[in-house]
C-alpha cells in the first residue's frame, strides 16, 4: 500500500477538466496521441501537394479551381506558376519530412509506447513533453500559414539553399514573409526535437523498472533511445544554422551570401560569404535526419516481427542495436555526399564516399537479420506484420539505387534527376510510412482499446504497395532517362517522350491517395464501432501488453513491475511476458 | 494544480524511495525525523537531463564555431577587430560567480545537515550569484555599446556579425541560467528545492562559464 501511494505521489495526479486531460495533457499517452493526429493531418495535406503537382506535370494545362482560390497570384485562374509548382515542392518536401516522418514514428509513437515499455508512469519530464509537442503544432501552423500570404510558401524547397533562400523577396514570390515564416517554423520544430529527445534519453536512462537492464529493453525503445541522441545532436546543429540564415535575412549579416551577387538585375549588398557553407551546416543535420526518420522504423519492425513469427529475430538484441548504433554514428560523417556537385574537390568527395558506403553495411545487416528471421518461420499475416514485410522489401529497394548515389562518378549524372527523388522516397520516405503504418495497425488496440478491422487494413496494405512502387519505380525509371527534377513542365526534346510515364505516375499517384481514405475510414470507424481490445491481442511479451488496453492513466494501476526477461522470449505459439518470473523459453 | 510536489514518504523502507526517480529525488530541506537516504538516492533525471542539454548545447556552439572558421577561410572582407577591454572584466566576474554559487551549495548542505539554522544565508550566496550573472550581461551590453561607438554594427563587417553573434546567443544561455538561479531561489523560498534541481542549475552554471571562456580565446585568436 505504501508502495503504490508512493508511486501514485511520485508523479502527477490525473488531471481534471477537458482542458486539462485532452488539450494541454501532461500525460504521455494523450501527447503520442495529439502527435501522431497531427502527423496524420499532416500527411494528407503533403499528400495533397503532391497531387497538384503530379497533376500538374502530366496535364499541365489543367485548371485546379482549388489553387487558383488559395493563391490568385500563383495559380491565376487555377493553372500554377512554374514559381508555384516550386512552392508545393518546398512544403510538401517541408510537411513530410518534418512534420509527418521526423514526428509520427518517434514522438507519436515514441511517446505513448516508451514510457509503457520501461514499466515508468510517465516521461522523465511531463510538462517539457506537453511543451514539445504545442511547440510543434506552432510550427506546423506557421508552415501552413504560408499558404495564405499574398506572396505564398517559399521555393527553395526544403533544404532551402542559400543564397536563394538568404536575399529575400529579391529571390521571387514567396521568399519574403514566406521564408521567413517558414524559417520561423523549422526553428520551433527543432527546438521541439530538442525537447522530445532530452526526455525520451532521460525516461530510458533513469525510469526503467526493476530488473529491466539496457538489455532487455524492447527493440524499439533502443530505437528511439539511439534515434533520440541523433536527433538531439543533428537538431543542435540546424537550430543555429535557422539562425544565421534569418540574420542574413533580416539582420544584414553576410554569413552566407557571396559578394558581387545580382538576383533580378539587382546588386545584393553582401559580401565574402559562403553558400557553401550552408550547405554543409544543412546537410550536417540534413543526413542525421534522414536516419533520424529510419531508425524508429528499424526498431517498429524489429518490435512487432518476432510476435508474428513466433520466434526471435537471428542475433538476439545485439545485432540489430548495434548495427543501428553503427548507422546512427556514421550518418554524421557522410552528409557531403550531398554535395557531390556542389562544388567539392575529388579528394572530399572520396573521403565523404567511402564512408557513405560503409554506413550500407549496418543497414545491409538490419536487412539480413529480418529477411534471415523469416526462414522457417510460421509466419502470421497479420497486417502489421504485411507492413513490416512491406518496409523491408521498400527499404531493400531504395538501398539498391543508393549505391549509385554514394558514388561521385555515377551522382554526376544522376544527382539533379527524379532518380534521387524516387530513391529517397522509398528508402525514408515510404519505409518510414509503412513502418509507421505497421506501428499503428499493431498498437492501435493498445491506443484506443478497440481492434482494427483486418480486411480493410490488408486492402489498405495490397493497394499501397502496389501503389507505392508503380509511382516510384516509374520515377527512377525516367530518372534514368534524364527527366530532371524540379522542374514543372517536361519542356526539352528528351523529356517530352517521358509524357506517358507521368501519366501511369500521377494516375497511380491518384489511387495510391485514394487507398489512404480506406485507411481513414478503417481508423474511424474501428475507434467507435470496432470490437474491443483484449490486454493482449498479438500475443506479445513487452510491457505495453502487461497493462489494460488503453492503459490507465499511470499506465499499471499502480502496480511496480519487475522485468525478468528480454523482449523476445517466443517459441513459436507460446510467448513469455517480460514480467512472468518463469524461466526463459528462448534461451536468451 | 496539475502537479503535485512529491511530499517525502513517512517510511523508513528505501526501496520505496525509488517511486521518487521520476521527480528527481526528495526535498533539500532540514528534517532530521527523515532518513538522509532520501536525500542521496541515486537516480536525478534532472541532473542526466541537464547533461544531454549541455551536450546539445555543445554541438550547438561546435556548429558555430565551424562556421566561423570555415567563413575565415574563404577570407574576403576578413579583418581584425581588437576586443573591447570589458570583456576580461566581465570574464572575472562570470568566473566568481561560478565561486559564489559553490559556496552556496556549501551552505546549503550545512543547512539541510542541521549545521546552518538559518535559510537567509545560502539565500543570500545564491542571491551574490544572481547579481554577478545579471552584472556579466550588464557588462556585455556595456562591450556592445563600445563595438558601436567604433562604428561596428552587427552586419558591418563579419567579424563584426561573429563577435556580435557568440556574445549574443552566450548572453541568450546565461539569462537561461539567471531564470534557473531565481527558480532555485524561489524553490528554497518555499522549502522545496530539491537537490537534484540546485545541481541541475550548477551544472548548467559553471558549464556556461567554461563555454564563455572558450569563446573569448575564440575570439581573441580569430576575430
Amino acid at each position: 500500500m505504501a508502495e503504490t501511494m508512493a508511486h501514485a505521489v511520485a508523479h502527477h495526479a490525473p488531471p481534471q477538466g477537458f482542458i486539462r486531460k485532452y488539450v494541454f495533457s501532461i500525460d504521455h499517452k494523450v501527447i503520442g496521441i495529439q502527435y501522431t493526429t497531427l502527423s496524420l493531418v499532416a500527411a494528407f495535406v503533403g499528400m495533397a501537394l503532391s497531387w497538384a503537382m503530379r497533376i500538374h506535370l502530366a496535364w499541365p494545362d489543367m485548371r485546379l479551381p482549388i489553387l487558383g482560390w488559395l493563391s490568385p497570384n500563383g495559380a491565376p485562374g487555377g493553372l500554377m506558376t512554374p514559381e508555384y509548382y516550386l512552392s508545393l515542392m518546398t512544403m510538401h518536401g517541408t510537411i513530410m519530412a518534418f512534420f509527418v516522418l521526423t514526428a509520427a514514428p518517434f514522438a507519436g509513437f515514441g511517446n505513448f509506447m516508451l514510457p509503457i515499455q520501461v514499466g515508468a508512469a510517465d516521461m522523465a519530464f511531463p510538462r517539457l513533453n506537453m511543451a514539445s509537442f504545442w511547440v510543434t503544432f506552432t510550427g506546423f501552423l506557421l508552415a501552413c500559414a504560408t499558404f495564405f500570404i499574398p506572396d505564398g510558401p517559399p521555393l527553395s524547397g526544403w533544404t532551402a539553399y542559400a543564397p536563394l533562400s538568404a536575399v529575400g523577396s529579391v529571390a521571387g514570390p514567396g521568399q519574403g514573409w514566406g521564408q521567413n515564416l517558414w524559417g520561423l517554423s523549422i526553428a520551433l520544430f527543432c527546438v521541439a526535437s530538442l525537447l522530445g529527445s532530452l526526455n525520451f534519453i532521460v525516461t530510458v536512462l533513469d525510469l526503467r523498472t526493476k530488473g529491466l537492464k539496457m538489455s532487455r529493453l524492447p527493440l524499439s525503445t533502443w530505437a528511439w533511445f539511439i534515434d533520440a541522441w541523433v536527433s538531439l545532436l543533428a537538431f543542435a546543429v540546424l537550430l543555429p544554422t535557422c539562425l544565421l540564415l534569418v540574420l542574413d535575412r533580416l539582420g544584414g549579416t553576410s554569413f552566407f551570401i557571396p559578394g558581387g551577387l545580382v538576383f533580378n538585375d539587382q546588386l545584393q549588398p553582401h559580401s565574402g560569404g559562403s553558400p557553401l557553407l550552408f550547405q554543409h551546416l544543412f546537410w550536417f543535420f540534413g543526413h542525421p535526419e534522414v536516419y533520424i526518420i529510419i531508425l524508429p522504423a528499424f526498431g517498429l519492425v524489429s518490435h512487432i516481427m518476432p510476435t508474428f513469427i513466433g520466434k526471435p529475430l537471428v542475433g538476439g538484441w545485439k545485432v540489430i542495436t548495434f548495427s543501428e548504433i553503427a548507422v546512427g554514428t556514421l550518418s554524421f560523417v557522410v552528409w557531403g555526399h550531398h554535395m557531390f556537385v556542389s562544388g567539392m574537390s575529388p579528394y572530399m568527395a572520396m573521403v565523404f564516399s567511402v564512408p557513405t558506403l560503409f554506413i550500407t553495411i549496418p543497414s545491409v545487416i538490419a536487412v539480413l537479420v529480418w529477411v534471415f528471421s523469416l526462414y522457417g518461420a510460421n509466419i502470421r499475416f497479420d497486417t502489421p506484420m504485411l507492413y513490416s514485410l512491406g518496409f523491408i522489401s521498400l527499404f531493400i529497394t531504395g538501398g539498391i539505387g543508393g549505391f549509385f548515389l554514394a558514388q561521385p562518378s555515377t551522382d554526376s549524372y544522376l544527382h539533379a534527376t527524379s532518380f534521387v527523388v524516387g530513391h529517397f522516397h522509398f528508402t525514408m520516405g515510404l519505409s518510414a510510412i509503412f513502418a509507421t503504418f505497421a506501428g499503428f495497425y499493431y498498437w492501435f488496440p493498445k491506443m484506443f482499446g478497440r481492434m482494427m478491422n483486418e480486411k480493410l487494413g490488408k486492402l489498405h496494405f495490397w493497394l499501397s504497395f502496389i501503389g507505392v512502387y508503380c509511382v516510384f519505380i516509374t520515377m527512377q525509371l525516367t530518372g534514368m532517362s534524364g527527366a530532371v527534377r524540379r522542374y514543372s513542365a517536361l519542356v526539352d526534346d528528351f523529356m517530352v517522350p517521358l509524357i506517358p510515364a507521368y501519366r501511369f505516375m500521377t494516375i497511380a499517384a491518384l489511387l495510391l491517395g485514394a487507398a489512404q481514405f480506406i485507411f481513414l475510414y478503417n481508423v474511424i470507424w474501428s475507434r467507435f464501432k470496432g470490437p474491443k481490445a483484449p490486454d493482449n491481442p498479438w500475443g506479445a511479451t513487452t510491457l505495453e501488453w502487461d497493462t489494460t488496453s488503453p492503459p490507465p492513466f499511470d499506465n499499471f494501476g499502480g502496480r511496480q513491475l519487475v522485468v525478468h526477461h528480454g523482449p523476445m522470449e517466443y517459441d513459436g505459439d507460446e510467448s513469455l511476458m517480460q514480467t512472468s518470473p518463469e524461466p526463459s523459453i528462448a534461451g536468451t | 494544480m496539475a502537479t503535485v510536489i512529491p511530499e517525502p514518504p513517512q517510511t523508513q523502507n528505501k526501496d520505496h524511495l525509488k517511486a521518487y526517480a521520476g521527480n528527481g529525488g526528495g526535498n533539500w530541506v532540514p528534517d532530521q525525523a527523515r532518513p538522509l537516504a532520501l536525500r542521496e538516492h541515486p537516480f536525478k533525471p534532472a541532473q542526466t537531463g541537464m547533461w544531454v542539454a549541455l551536450a546539445a548545447i555543445t554541438m550547438s556552439f561546435a556548429a558555430l564555431t565551424s562556421a566561423l572558421i570555415v567563413r575565415q577561410g574563404v577570407g574576403l572582407g576578413w579583418g581584425h577587430i581588437a576586443l573591447p577591454p570589458v570583456l576580461f572584466l566581465n570574464s572575472f566576474v562570470l568566473l566568481v560567480s561560478s565561486l559564489t554559487l559553490e559556496v552556496a551549495r556549501g551552505r546549503l548542505i550545512s543547512y539541510v545537515h542541521g549545521n546552518e539554522l538559518q535559510k537567509a544565508v545560502p539565500m543570500r550566496w545564491l542571491a551574490i550569484t544572481l547579481f554577478l550573472g545579471v552584472l556579466f550581461v550588464v557588462g556585455q551590453y556595456a562591450a556592445w555599446l563600445q563595438l558601436k561607438s567604433r562604428g561596428l554594427y552587427l552586419a558591418t563587417n563579419t567579424n563584426s556579425s561573429f563577435f556580435y553573434l557568440f556574445t549574443g546567443v552566450h548572453a541568450a544561455h546565461i539569462f537561461g541560467g539567471l531564470l534557473g538561479l531565481v527558480y532555485v531561489m524561489s524553490k528554497l523560498h518555499r522549502s522545496v528545492l530539491r537537490r537534484s534541481t540546485f545541481s541541475a542549475a550548477a551544472q548548467y552554471w559553471h558549464f556556461m562559464d567554461a563555454l564563455w571562456v572558450y569563446l573569448l580565446l575564440l575570439l581573441w585568436t580569430r576575430i
